[in-house]
């Protein structure tokens, strides 16, 4: 018997030998992404702290370094994510409603959704040319906030849907079977059980997508966003009847990266700063998105849980 | 008329049955090409609990969800035959009739317990709220009523804003009766409401399930043989989508005329 025991022993240790050797092979990958981002964002601060003052935020690009800020590159991605965002979340929702809730089986709606995950992969240059071609001249909405804004919806439209698909499939079929017993209807399913109870789930979706916009640089550039703006877009509430104004969807603009890019594509060190600063900001606003979408999700899941 | 058609009339004449809220008259059933129920005819007693009993696999939650027309829910199911519901006279399964129609008239109770992630006060109004009801003295009034029926008012009346998850399982489930009832369905399905309860909670939904009948049609599926024997007045066993037999509940347990009745009541198998 003891012999036994041993041997069982042994061959326990030898098994769980490659739990040890795990550990260690998958703590070393994890460490790669995140020390990465720890040494770039370290490094980031370093080049740039400095420059992070109120006047950053609030000056006009320049040609002299240190009075050139951030101020129309920061209105000018607010702005477009405006438009994004009020594009995006309504036509995202509606296609995932409607794939997982109303579509029947066939192989047209197995084409469309084979499509619409491939597309989430689509270069996003390919978005910026087909918006040159649809939205800046097929439509003459221009080289403006509007073009922009609808480019980066059609880029994070993908996102949105997969995730209200996968929000939607989370919900127990009974809870469906439920509310279809007491007689609802399809769109009163939808309505009250449905949307609501996916609602964190999409709003995770939404927020990456839109983190993932607002770091978009070349199909921006491709439909035409300006390098070097002096200036805000009109205001879009005025004290002239009706009080609101839509130019601003017109107007040219700037976006963060775009900002960046001008700045790191100039030989002066005091440039350089700048871009770091921008950099730590864009970063920032992407983390802090991405908190608030996590956020989201445990405050859903604590009320919910099947 | 087919030999099981008139077996099953010929039985319910011989039980001198009371009035029939619905009866199904050879009704075939398929999921795709598979072949689920085969020519089931079943007379339901109105006011009456009827059972449904066989071994898993043999049709009877099948059939029970052919009454709330459940199955239009997924792609490639089809009926054949018809259920009339009284006292109009309807067929239930004629694709004339929409099936909203019919769930507005029939309740459904599940196997597992599924509230909606809401407030105890708003799960009981929602088929209320489906209904076009706006004004909430009537609300509050149907709901206080559906939960004293389902008796869990003296449970919940104090607390009717928490969420309906954070209530025990057997109260989750007298919720969802409460759910149903207050809609005041002629008919409700219990498909297994007990097989995920505990044997207290099992034993409060059996006593409700008791006292529903003077008011409500109840049809039940259920693989426990005692909880069939304890709460219905009569009995159908069913089997590889067939009705084999059908009968007062007291007859069937006691001397059942098919072998295969007599062999699963006897728990040779199943």
């Amino acid at each position: 018997m003891a012999h036994d025991a041993q041997a069982v022993r042994r061959l326990v240790t030898r098994a769980k030998y490659w739990d040890k050797v795990f550990v260690i092979i998958g703590l070393m990958s994890l460490m790669v992404g995140v020390l990465t981002l720890a040494v770039l964002l370290a490094g980031l601060l370093q080049d740039g702290a400095g420059r992070l003052d109120w006047s950053f935020f609030s000056n006009f690009p320049s040609r002299r370094a240190e009075r050139a800020g951030i101020l129309s590159a920061l209105v000018g991605s607010s702005l477009v994510m405006l438009v994004t965002a009020l594009a995006a979340i309504p036509l995202g929702i509606a296609a995932g409603v409607y794939l997982e809730e109303y579509a029947r089986r066939s192989w047209l709606t197995e084409i469309i959704e084979i499509n619409v995950t491939n597309l989430a992969g689509v270069p996003s240059i390919v978005y910026g040319l087909l918006a040159l071609g649809l939205f800046v001249y097929g439509l003459g909405f221009g080289q403006s906030i509007l073009s922009a804004g609808l480019t980066l919806a059609l880029l994070i439209l993908p996102v949105i849907i997969v995730a209200t698909r996968e929000a939607i499939r989370a919900i127990p079929g009974s809870i469906r079977e439920g509310a279809y017993a007491l007689g609802a209807t399809r769109w009163q399913t939808v309505r009250d059980h449905v949307v609501p109870y996916s609602t964190g789930g999409i709003l995770t979706g939404v927020i990456i997508g839109l983190a993932r916009a607002i770091g978009e640089t070349a199909p921006i550039i491709t439909i035409g966003a300006l390098t070097f703006i002096a200036f805000l877009p009109p205001a879009p509430v005025g004290g002239e009847f009706p009080f609101l104004s839509f130019e601003w969807l017109r107007s040219p603009f700037t976006v963060m990266p775009i900002q960046m890019f001008n700045w790191l594509s100039r030989p002066q060190a005091a440039f350089q700063e700048n871009a770091a600063a921008a950099g730590v900001v864009l970063v920032v606003l992407t983390l802090l998105m991405n908190g608030a979408a996590i956020w989201l999700r445990l405050r859903y899941r604590k009320r919910i849980k099947w | 008329m087919d030999m099981s058609s008139s077996v099953a009339d010929a039985q319910a004449a011989e039980l001198a049955m009371p009035a029939l809220k619905a009866r199904a008259r050879d009704l075939n059933f398929f999921y795709g090409d598979m072949q689920a129920l085969k020519r089931v005819n079943l007379p339901v007693a109105d006011r009456h609990v009827t059972a449904l009993i066989g071994p898993s696999g043999c049709g009877k939650s099948t059939f029970l969800r052919c009454f709330n027309r459940m199955h239009d829910l997924y792609d490639g199911s089809r009926y054949d035959g018809e259920i009339v519901f009284q006292p109009d006279g309807v067929n239930i399964l004629d694709r004339a009739v929409d099936p909203i129609e019919v769930r507005m008239r029939i309740g459904m109770v599940f196997q597992k317990p599924n509230p909606f992630p809401k407030s105890i006060f708003e799960n009981v109004a929602y088929g209320l709220r489906v209904r076009g009801e706006r004004s909430r003295r009537v609300i509050a009034e149907k709901v206080e009523a559906a939960l004293r029926d389902a008796s869990l008012w003296d449970e919940v009346s104090d607390r009717l804003d928490d969420m309906a998850f954070n209530l025990s399982g057997g109260q989750q489930q007298r919720l969802c009766i409460a759910r149903a009832l207050a809609t005041e369905p002629e008919l409700m399905l219990f498909d297994e409401p007990t097989s995920a309860l505990d044997p207290i909670a099992t034993a409060n939904i059996e006593e409700l399930i008791h006292r529903l009948k003077a008011k409500v049609t109840i049809l039940i599926v259920t693989h426990n043989m005692q909880q069939a024997a304890r709460v219905s007045d009569y009995t159908a066993f069913m089997y590889l989508g067939e009705l084999v037999e059908f009968g007062d509940t007291n007859l069937i347990f006691t001397n059942p005329k098919s072998k295969r009745t007599e062999d699963y009541i006897t728990g040779r198998y199943g």
